[in-house]
């Protein structure tokens, strides 16, 4: 499988896929726009609050083609972050009190900087949280040893695992992913990774493998738990349930399953205006592998860049980006149905 | 209406109270009330759920109950083995009243 930019697909293109999310599918015309409903709620325009975590898609080449990707990430993405614009981020960085970086991708650890990354954002004394697919850690020899850097540097490892049982997951993210994961879960297990009492944070990532919402996060952890511990004897932290969005190979899926107008109308049936208020770019600043600056890792993939003068994290200015307008559109109904849905999981 | 059975009418729903509230009022509560975690979870509740609309055939539950269970994170096997469960329970209603044939062509027969 390739990526939908390598086949020249038409959603490759941001452009296209505003279009489609701005309603001009008639399938869709009846349900009422985001602002709308943020205006409902006396969240527009939606503020930012004091930034908590820096987001940093350090490339999207990945080793996997999921299904689902809204970076539409894979092997054959050559996009990764420099050293340099790495450096503008940890410059950036040294002058906030922003405690969590976030590195994203892609799969992080392909960016051939991502360690010396990891190294200069601990010394700086915050804390690293990496997004890792898991099947990367044994996709090569030279990232067998990952598990043990992560310990070292003492990151928080934050890994999908779409559902307890191989179907699934290998539909969503390609044939014998669950295999792999299920290894590499078993080596992170084995530095102490999810173990009590290790400190070692291993939390996983359940998104709903079709289109349907997760259910309640906590009675998705404990299956998960129970499952994970029967049928592999492999322990984990946290489970976070997050709602798939309307973007890039997801939006294809949808299209292309003719799920789109139906699962546009269960996020927007769901919408919660609790969730609304604790969406996570109200507190996030995510950055793009050629070092733009977004409010969040979809509007990065739609080329919605900051509404501010500030557009590159070379020129990181805290207080002018205080005073922006989080940039929203239709797709960030998947951040505010039910429970809501981030990064981290649920929100209310 | 070229059909019996229109997938978009299971949103209506709640309209039935349009033409009785006060039982509708009643029944939606106690539906919600029953549904919530109880003594059985959410999860077990919603597998029930799917067995019984198999059993019923209502297809609106049908849709509601294979999203409901998807949602909550059941698998294929597990919803199926519920579909069974409400086979079973047919069939086995359906023979189980062969021995009330059997008696009657015993009372009958030579």
């Amino acid at each position: 499988m390739k990526s939908l930019k390598a086949t020249g697909h038409e959603l490759a293109d941001s452009a296209f896929q505003l279009t489609v999310l701005s309603r001009e599918a008639a399938a869709t015309a009846h349900l009422p726009r985001f602002h709308q409903q943020l205006a409902g709620v006396g969240l527009l325009p939606l503020r930012p609050v004091a930034p908590a975590v820096l987001q940093l898609n350090v490339g999207k080449m990945c080793n996997q083609v999921c299904r689902h990707c809204h970076v539409d990430a894979g092997p054959d993405r050559k996009e990764i972050m420099t050293r340099e614009t790495m450096q503008q981020c940890l410059d950036a960085l040294a002058r906030t009190d922003i405690q969590t970086v976030d590195l994203t991708g892609g799969a992080p650890e392909m960016n051939p900087d991502f360690r010396w990354l990891v190294e200069e954002i601990t010394n700086l004394g915050r804390k690293v949280l990496v997004r890792c697919n898991l099947t990367i850690i044994v996709a090569n020899k030279k990232y067998h040893d990952l598990p043990e850097f992560f310990r070292q540097h003492g990151v928080e490892v934050v890994s999908s695992l779409p559902f307890y049982s191989a179907d699934k997951t290998d539909r969503q993210r390609g044939a014998g992913v669950f295999a792999d994961s299920i290894r590499a879960l078993h080596m992170l297990n084995a530095v102490g990774y999810g173990q009590p009492g290790s400190g070692l944070v291993l939390n996983l990532v359940y998104n709903p493998s079709g289109a349907f919402l997760p259910g309640a996060q906590l009675g998705l952890e404990q299956q998960f738990k129970r499952a994970l511990l029967k049928d592999h004897g492999i322990v984990f932290n946290n489970l976070f349930a997050i709602t798939n969005l309307p973007v890039s190979r997801y939006l294809d899926y949808l299209i292309e399953s003719n799920n789109y107008a139906g699962y546009m109308e269960k996020l927007v049936t769901a919408f919660n205006p609790a969730a609304a208020a604790g969406v996570m770019c109200r507190s996030t600043l995510s950055v793009s592998w050629d070092g733009g600056l977004y409010d969040c890792d979809f509007n990065q993939m739609l080329d919605l860049g900051v509404a501010s003068p500030v557009q590159h994290i070379r020129d990181f200015d805290a207080a002018a980006l205080a005073e922006r307008a989080i940039v929203i559109n239709e797709h960030c109904y998947g951040c505010t149905a039910g429970s809501g849905s981030s990064c981290g999981g649920t929100t209310v | 209406m070229d059909s019996y059975y229109n997938p978009a009418d299971l949103k209506k729903f709640g309209n039935i109270a349009e033409f009785q509230k006060e039982f509708a009022d009643k029944f939606f509560a106690y539906y919600g009330a029953v549904f919530a975690e109880g003594a059985l979870t959410a999860r077990e509740k919603s597998l029930i759920a799917l067995a019984v609309s198999h059993a019923v055939q209502c297809p609106y539950c049908i849709d509601a109950y294979t999203n409901d269970t998807l949602e909550k994170g059941c698998s294929e096997p597990e919803m199926m083995e519920a579909v069974h469960v409400a086979a079973a329970i047919r069939g086995g209603a359906t023979l189980v009243h062969g021995v009330q044939m059997m008696n009657k062509v015993k009372e009958l027969s030579m």
